[in-house]
């Protein structure tokens, strides 16, 4: 059971909550949009970070983000 | 008693509506994507959020109260359709007024991943009709309406709400702090 | 724009000469048969079909994907042609309209389809299609609107549900939800006709063209350094010197496989096969078989900027990498043009181009991160000359804004 998270690219607006709460998995770029750190498109998340990736699902102000069952 | 409810009644409303001015000028400071002090983008977002909830359960003891208080003659339809109360109508009905769109932007706010963004967006500008019309209601019905520290509370609330918005209409609010190429979205 | 074989030995599939006559087409290709759809699905299996329209990816797979779904499907073909430098599907939709139609109605048969349409681009005059589509009962051909990213997949289908043509985000398949929420089957126009070649002359016919991987034929535009510009039918997994033969080319100093997001292929490599396997070490793909070549009189820098400021302009703007980063490319890559002496621009610009890579709706920032990273990768030493302020192809130092 690994789980994936997604952008959604067309709602994203760089508000930048996603990489404050989950800073392991996601920075922000020179214009404000996250980057996925290991460079992936939708990023495994690790049992550990779970948690606070689906606060940062829950917070995004755009409902931009969310994750995905990937096995 | 009565005294007791009509006091509790009125200190509800007047602390509800300070924490729907500090929502309200949170919102737009998390909306300006601006990272805060202390606080973070998240930490903005979440005490806008908490700001308007607890507004919205004090609200919910505003309205218990009064209607159990004899002296403010409350009945069950002044709760949900405004302008036909007794006791100050038009004020009262503003207070109805502003429960009944603070009850859809609640609900749907918190159904928001349900319901998608373009509809959570197109309801939620409904708190720039809101604010205004709850400060109204504060200010023709409630008791203390006439008195200095509700006067000089309310002048504060409206500065801070008119300094906010006055913000959030500036051409360069919108690019969220950064120097970028603008998006075109249908959201 | 001319049309005509190679010298390979395929016979002409594709192009037979004008079909627009249904009489015709049916008197030179024989009546179009009725399948199933485990006979369709078995035939699109044994052919390894791919697609045509710039993916490559295996047919059977797509429509055994949308067979499976609980609602009736709809089917569309895709003759946008967005790709500026791309010609086929209006050669094709000119001169065999019937073909292709004829794809789409074996498969919009096969598979129940609620509704079939032929989305024709912008660019493409549809009334052969229409008028071929006429004397069929179901088909719907559509005359759309829109620019380079209308012809990606999920741009075609917002367009088709009457949104904007700009792509949606890829989390939901097509093939789950598409056009009217049903599950959609999108395949180019060439590889529709394909299907209604292969439904009357089955899977070995369609194999004994083409490579064991990669069957079949398909059609090439040729343009740019050649006399006779125009769309080629070769064999799959024919040498590229092979496929611009007939198109007499000048001397070439690189070939551009795959069109505005494809990668650069040098003059010394012209004879390679243009296969998965053996375009992977430059970085490209047969995609949907755009070959332009660049002779050595015309600068590289300053074609790929200009390449760059068009697919920053065409950049569907919802996504915050596309639209900033494309246009810093662009700008970056006319520096280098104007042989600004900026040792750092190169970096810049491949820093930029690994930071739009994947994050986005669409596989344009992609696309165009390929192109321009070959155009520095292939045109490394052209690059480092404009970096001493002069240019090998016009043989002197150029100024911003003149070359």
């Amino acid at each position: 059971m690994s789980t994936r998270l997604h952008i959604d690219w067309t709602r994203c607006d760089g508000h930048g909550s996603c990489a404050e709460l989950l800073p392991e998995l996601l920075a922000v770029d020179d214009v404000g949009f996250p980057t996925v750190r290991t460079g992936d498109r939708d990023p495994l998340v690790p049992r550990r970070l779970e948690e606070a990736a689906e606060h940062a699902v829950r917070n995004c102000p755009l409902m931009a983000l969310r994750t995905y069952d990937a096995s | 008693m009565n005294a007791a409810f009509w006091a509790l009644g009125r200190g509800t409303g007047v602390v509800a509506l300070v924490l729907f001015t500090v929502s309200l000028v949170l919102g737009i400071l998390a909306r300006s994507g601006r990272p805060v002090p202390w606080l973070g983008r998240f930490g903005t977002s979440d005490l806008h959020r908490t700001a308007a909830l607890t507004g919205t359960g004090l609200v919910l003891a505003h309205v218990g109260t009064l209607y159990f208080d004899p002296y403010a003659q409350l009945k069950l339809v002044d709760v949900v359709f405004p302008f036909l109360g007794a006791y100050k109508p038009l004020w009262l009905g503003l207070g109805t007024l502003a429960l009944d769109l603070l009850g859809v932007i609640t609900i749907v706010s918190l159904l928001r991943h349900r319901v998608g963004p373009r509809v959570f967006k197109a309801v939620h500008w409904g708190t720039y009709a809101l604010w205004p019309v709850a400060l109204m209601h504060a200010l023709g019905n409630g008791t203390n309406a006439g008195s200095g520290w509700f006067r000089a509370l309310a002048v504060v609330c409206i500065s801070a709400v008119v300094t906010a918005v006055g913000w959030r209409l500036t051409p360069s609010y919108g690019d969220r702090g950064w120097q970028r190429n603008p998006r075109r979205t249908a959201v | 724009m001319t049309t005509m074989t190679t010298t390979t030995g395929s016979t002409r599939r594709l192009l037979g000469g004008i079909q627009s006559d249904a009489v015709r087409h049916e008197a030179t290709h024989g009546p179009l048969p009725q399948l199933g759809l485990d006979e369709v699905l078995a035939l699109v299996e044994a052919s390894g079909l791919t697609g045509r329209g710039g993916s490559g990816f295996p047919t059977a797979i797509k429509v055994r994907a949308v067979a499976s779904g609980a609602r009736r499907p709809v089917v569309v073909g895709n003759a946008m042609e967005g790709e500026p430098l791309s010609h086929k599907d209006t050669v094709l939709l000119d001169r065999s309209p019937h073909l292709v139609l004829d794809g789409l109605q074996v498969l919009a048969r096969a598979l129940r389809a609620k509704r079939a349409i032929l989305a024709v681009g912008p660019e493409i005059d549809p009334g052969p299609a229409k008028a071929a589509a006429g004397g069929r009962r179901g088909l719907e051909v559509v005359h759309l609107d829109g620019g380079f990213v209308a012809g990606q997949e999920t741009a075609l289908v917002n367009q088709l549900n009457g949104r904007a043509a700009v792509p949606r985000d890829p989390f939901t398949r097509v093939t789950e939800s598409g056009v009217d929420a049903r599950p959609t089957l999108v395949l180019n126009a060439e590889t529709l006709a394909q299907v209604a070649l292969l439904a009357r002359h089955g899977a070995d016919w369609f194999r004994s063209a083409g490579t064991t991987d990669d069957p079949g034929t398909s059609l090439f535009t040729v343009s740019g350094a050649v006399a006779r510009p125009g769309v080629v039918e070769a064999d799959r997994g024919s040498r590229l010197s092979d496929v611009l033969e007939a198109t007499e080319p000048r001397e070439a100093a690189a070939v551009l496989v795959g069109g505005y997001h494809g990668a650069w292929v040098p003059a010394r490599a012209i004879d390679v096969r243009l296969t998965r396997s053996d375009l992977t070490p430059w970085n490209a793909a047969v995609g949907a078989g755009v070959l332009h070549v660049l002779d050595d009189r015309t600068c590289p820098l300053r074609f790929a900027a200009h390449v760059a400021d068009y697919l920053a302009g065409e950049s569907a703007a919802q996504c915050g990498p596309c639209i900033n980063g494309l246009p810093r490319m662009a700008s970056d890559l006319h520096r280098l043009a104007a042989c600004v002496r900026d040792p750092q621009l190169p970096d810049a610009i491949v820093r930029m181009a690994a930071l739009v890579k994947g994050r986005g709706a669409c596989a344009h920032p992609d696309g165009t991160a390929r192109f321009i990273g070959s155009t520095l990768e292939v045109f490394r030493d052209h690059t480092a000359a404009h970096l001493q302020g002069w240019c090998p192809s016009t043989m002197r130092p150029t100024m911003r804004g003149v070359s």
